[in-house]
């Protein structure tokens, strides 16, 4: 990989500085990580990694959310999930300590919006939920079990009683969820 | 010119795709928020195709005009960095930010830039203190792959490895550093002078003759032989004043004064630490039915990379969210209960408290022989062997961590037949273990005491049984010392000689027995109650062995290690997760119930027991708080009379008062806002139901415009995907540009 400084340029490299929340060495060494991904060929910062090559990386690999992640951050034009560097930076920056809660809930939102229709429906929360308990058939929740636990869900968080959950209310709930800031994180 | 005829029908029925609805002020900003899903340039693109199929262009125009403008603001008022888009409009805005900038002032510009330069300037800074950071990369890893739960248990190691160090640094440079620089500096040290009287009488411990190298060994587990006689303990602190050059160091109110001032300290820095999650707490408290919301939204450690862990995350996730439906089911039953149900379960309960009351009191009996006896076998001279010896010095230690091994267990088993909710019965668990820890360092400090006061045949001249404990607090500091060098070496065998040997049994042995004990569970609880327990006796020990806090820094830092080779190597996780937020302010409760129990003894030992006429500072002193009113009376009469004043009655009473006063204010805002908040509920849910009515009444008037209007059904569709803007069957044109005109991309809305 060679001097992954020279190669990002100072400008560069103060401007993420400036727009993102990382630091200048998580930024080096995103750069770092980022070109392994990449062919060899190919070394302009606009360059599209593919969303199977990015969820290869560790840090993604176990997570429940991984392609979600990929497609919220993805600028890709036919919607593949792929990601240049500087969306890879924006996810990073995104995930990252120092971000605010309200840029991390945003994304958390729509992370969680899987039908991407800007609330959170039954649909949105029963993928969700299974996501976080598993696919397979013994780690699911019963449907009668899932009922009770969306409606619990939905009593607590849905202020306006519209039957979804809308950004401001997850916000809301978010901002009273004392674990939130500290488990959203991904850290190179 | 009816307001029916505005209103666009969808033929599917569905309200979504209404455009009036993508107008709400609430769908609104979530829409200004989506923006950035949508990449430039295509954005362009269908903006201007909306402008074409509009054919208002000046509506749209103004519109997106204005949008542009309040993004402008957005951005000039706070951090680009903080908006949630991506890269590129990023850029985007901060090259319009610095257009904007040309053509301010040069002074602003000039204030601007500074701030910017001053702003990156401080990051850096920050970047380099954070590497200074003890265990930067350790915790890293740990959370990285066990997540936020167990990383919390490691940061609160590293606060009592900081906390010790500060304490040692304290206490070294009030107590220690004079009498190490005295003869250096050109000091000269006054030794309190022995009267000669039966009190002052201290025999020395030193083996004389020959040592064998095991006496060694013992004297070094033990803290007597060679090792009675140094810094180390109470009694070498023989000075009464040191003469400076240029002043007179009063030791014995330096001690004294170290002593409050690291109680106070830790108090301090435990109540600022706890009071981020104390907060966190009583919102949480207050808002109980949140509990299902936190799991499903905040349940997943974005931090966990390891397969192994997030496999058990997702177990643990479904354990406790069956759990918790269960326990709704439970709290049913619970109510269901009958009369009869009811006095059996609470009859069991009773029975089974009286037994946990009884297993205490024998525990608590045991040490309390245990230490009697292992004090008596020291006194007397007759040596059996060095074993036995070195047994007879460690019996209340091995007692203690035996019952604080023995009553865990049993608790977890009785819990069962308790039938509390699952909830209730951890936390039930843990506080009897929590009293079970701390009240048993308080029984061994107990049956000192009644040791050290208790004189046979009425000869307590010296208020202490001068005979067998010429030097008490010494004593008291070796009793202190052993106890940690013991919780010490418990916890590496434990680790080294249980931990290991059962993870290769489980690992390399197929039989079911073994599958069935499965490996090491690493439970947060029980590992933080062994290190406050050990923290509670650094604070009741420093008094008597002032060296304490250095070494319970190196043990703690040791502990890190260990419990980080041992959490990798031989553990798994707990199936129990453990949140990040209530173990914070768990583990600082538990450390503050330590430190008001550290208190305790040591209050009552400055300020009851008298001090030993034999050694140590206080030598000239009835108690050794008696320091400090004879210090206050030197003091020039202009500063006693204010000391004088604080301590008096007069200011007290009034203190209370304000105290008081302060206090039912707090109380009363606390009872405000808890009411505003109610109120502010209400109207929002009022303002949901306003929001449904309103969309039924729009329902209806599109159904009734779209049986009036067939004209519509022959405008040709547009795909679902992309947006349709029709506004051209209206009398009232701009009126009907305006509301049908929804802001830009609503096309991702389908």
């Amino acid at each position: 990989m060679g001097t992954t400084a020279s190669q990002l340029g100072k400008d560069l490299l103060s401007e993420y500085q400036e727009l993102t929340f990382l630091t200048k060495q998580e930024i080096l060494l995103a750069h770092k990580r980022f070109t392994e991904l990449l062919n060899k060929d190919e070394k302009d910062h606009t360059a599209r990694v593919s969303m199977n090559t990015i969820l290869t990386l560790p840090e993604l690999k176990s997570n429940p959310f991984k392609e979600r992640i990929c497609h919220v951050f993805s600028t890709s034009e036919n919607k593949d999930g792929g990601l240049t560097f500087e969306d890879f930076l924006d996810l990073l920056s995104a995930f990252s300590d120092s971000a605010t809660l309200e840029i991390k809930s945003h994304y958390a939102f729509r992370i969680f919006d899987f039908d991407d229709d800007g609330t959170l429906d039954y649909g949105d929360l029963e993928k969700l939920v299974n996501c976080l308990t598993g696919e397979t058939q013994d780690t699911r929740l019963t449907s009668e079990e899932m009922r009770q636990l969306i409606s619990n869900i939905l009593e607590e968080s849905d202020i306006d009683k519209d039957g979804t959950v809308n950004l401001s209310e997850f916000q809301h709930v978010i901002s009273r969820s004392p674990d939130f800031v500290s488990s959203f994180k991904i850290v190179l | 010119m009816e307001v029916d005829t505005v209103f666009f029908t969808d033929h599917s029925g569905r309200v979504n795709s209404n455009p009036l609805l993508d107008q709400l002020p609430s769908y609104q900003s979530l829409l200004y928020r989506r923006k950035s899903s949508t990449a430039g340039p295509k954005r362009k693109g269908s903006s201007k195709a909306r402008r074409s199929s509009s054919g208002s262009g000046k509506w749209a125009v103004n519109t997106v005009n204005r949008n542009e403008e309040k993004q402008k603001t957005l951005t000039l008022q706070r951090p680009i960095r903080e908006l949630a888009k991506s890269m590129a409009e990023k850029r985007r805005n901060k090259t319009q930010c610095l257009e904007n900038d040309q053509g301010l002032s040069s002074w602003r510009q000039w204030k601007q830039n500074t701030g910017r330069h001053l702003r990156r300037l401080r990051d850096d800074a920050q970047e380099w203190l954070s590497y200074l950071q003890l265990w930067r990369g350790d915790i890293h890893l740990i959370e990285g792959m066990f997540g936020t739960g167990i990383l919390s248990y490691f940061s609160f190691l590293r606060f009592l490895v900081m906390l010790n160090l500060i304490i040692f640094v304290l206490v070294f440079s009030f107590v220690m550093l004079p009498i190490i620089i005295a003869p250096h500096a050109g000091g000269n040290i006054t030794y309190n002078q022995n009267d000669g009287s039966n009190c002052s009488v201290y025999p020395s411990s030193a083996r004389r003759g020959l040592v064998n190298f095991h006496e060694h060994i013992t004297d070094l587990l033990s803290g007597g032989g060679f090792l009675e006689q140094t810094y180390l303990f109470y009694g070498y602190y023989k000075a009464d004043k040191i003469h400076f050059p240029w002043t007179t160091y009063n030791l014995p109110l330096a001690y004294l004064l170290a002593t409050v001032a690291y109680l106070f300290l830790s108090l301090v820095w435990i109540v600022k630490r706890s009071a981020t999650g104390f907060k966190r707490n009583l919102i949480q408290d207050e808002d109980r039915f949140q509990s299902f919301c936190n799991k499903i939204f905040a349940g997943w450690d974005f931090c966990i990379t390891n397969e192994n862990a997030a496999r058990l995350k997702r177990s643990s996730l479904l354990y406790e969210l069956k759990t918790d439906l269960e326990e709704e089911r439970i709290k049913q039953k619970i109510a269901d209960r009958t009369r009869k149900q009811k006095c059996r379960i609470y009859l069991i309960r009773f029975i089974l408290n009286l037994f946990v009351i009884g297993v205490l009191a024998a525990c608590f009996y045991s040490i309390y022989i245990a230490t009697i006896f292992s004090q008596e076998a020291q006194m007397s001279t007759v040596k059996v062997n060095f074993i036995v010896d070195l047994i007879f010095e460690y019996l209340p230690s091995i007692v203690i961590t035996m019952a604080n091994f023995i009553t865990p267990l049993l608790f977890s088993f009785i819990i069962n037949f308790e039938d509390y909710s699952p909830a209730f019965e951890i936390r039930f668990t843990l506080m009897r273990c929590v009293f079970m820890r701390l009240t048993s360092i308080g029984v061994l400090l107990f049956s000192l005491w009644s040791q050290i006061t208790n004189c046979e045949k009425g000869s307590c001249v010296c208020g202490y049984n001068d005979k067998l404990y010429s030097c008490w607090e010494t004593r008291v500091g070796q009793e202190m010392y052993k106890l940690t060098i013991f919780d010490f070496i418990i916890i590496i065998a434990v680790t080294i000689f249980v931990e290991f040997p059962r993870k290769l049994i489980v690992n390399y042995c197929d039989c079911g027995l073994a599958k069935w004990w499965g490996q090491q569970e690493f439970s947060i609880p029980q590992n933080v109650l062994e290190i406050v327990y050990g923290q509670t006796i650094c604070w009741i020990g420093t008094f008597y062995c002032p060296v304490l806090p250095a070494i319970c820094t190196i043990k703690y830092f040791f502990i890190f290690y260990v419990k980080k080779v041992s959490l990798i190597k031989n553990c798994r996780p707990s199936t129990r997760p453990f949140r990040a937020s209530s173990s914070n302010f768990f583990f600082l409760g538990v450390l503050l119930i330590g430190l008001l129990l550290a208190c305790v003894p040591v209050t009552v030992s400055v300020a009851q027991i008298n001090s030993s006429r034999a050694c140590g500072p206080f030598v000239n002193y009835t108690t050794s708080w008696e320091v400090l009113p004879s210090t206050v009376s030197k003091l020039p009469q202009g500063i006693k009379g204010l000391l004088f004043a604080l301590a008096s009655e007069a200011f007290a009473v009034s203190f209370f008062v304000i105290t008081c006063l302060a206090m039912f204010y707090v109380i009363a805002l606390a009872g405000a806002h808890k009411r505003v908040i109610n109120q502010l509920r209400e109207q929002l849910v009022m303002e949901g139901r306003d929001k449904r009515f309103l969309i039924q009444k729009l329902c209806q008037a599109q159904k009734i415009s779209a049986i009036r209007s067939p004209v519509s059904k022959s405008q040709p569709r547009t795909s679902r995907s992309s947006p349709s803007y029709h506004t051209s069957f209206s009398n009232n044109f701009d009126e009907a540009v305006f509301l049908a005109h929804s802001p830009p991309d609503s096309s991702t809305h389908v």
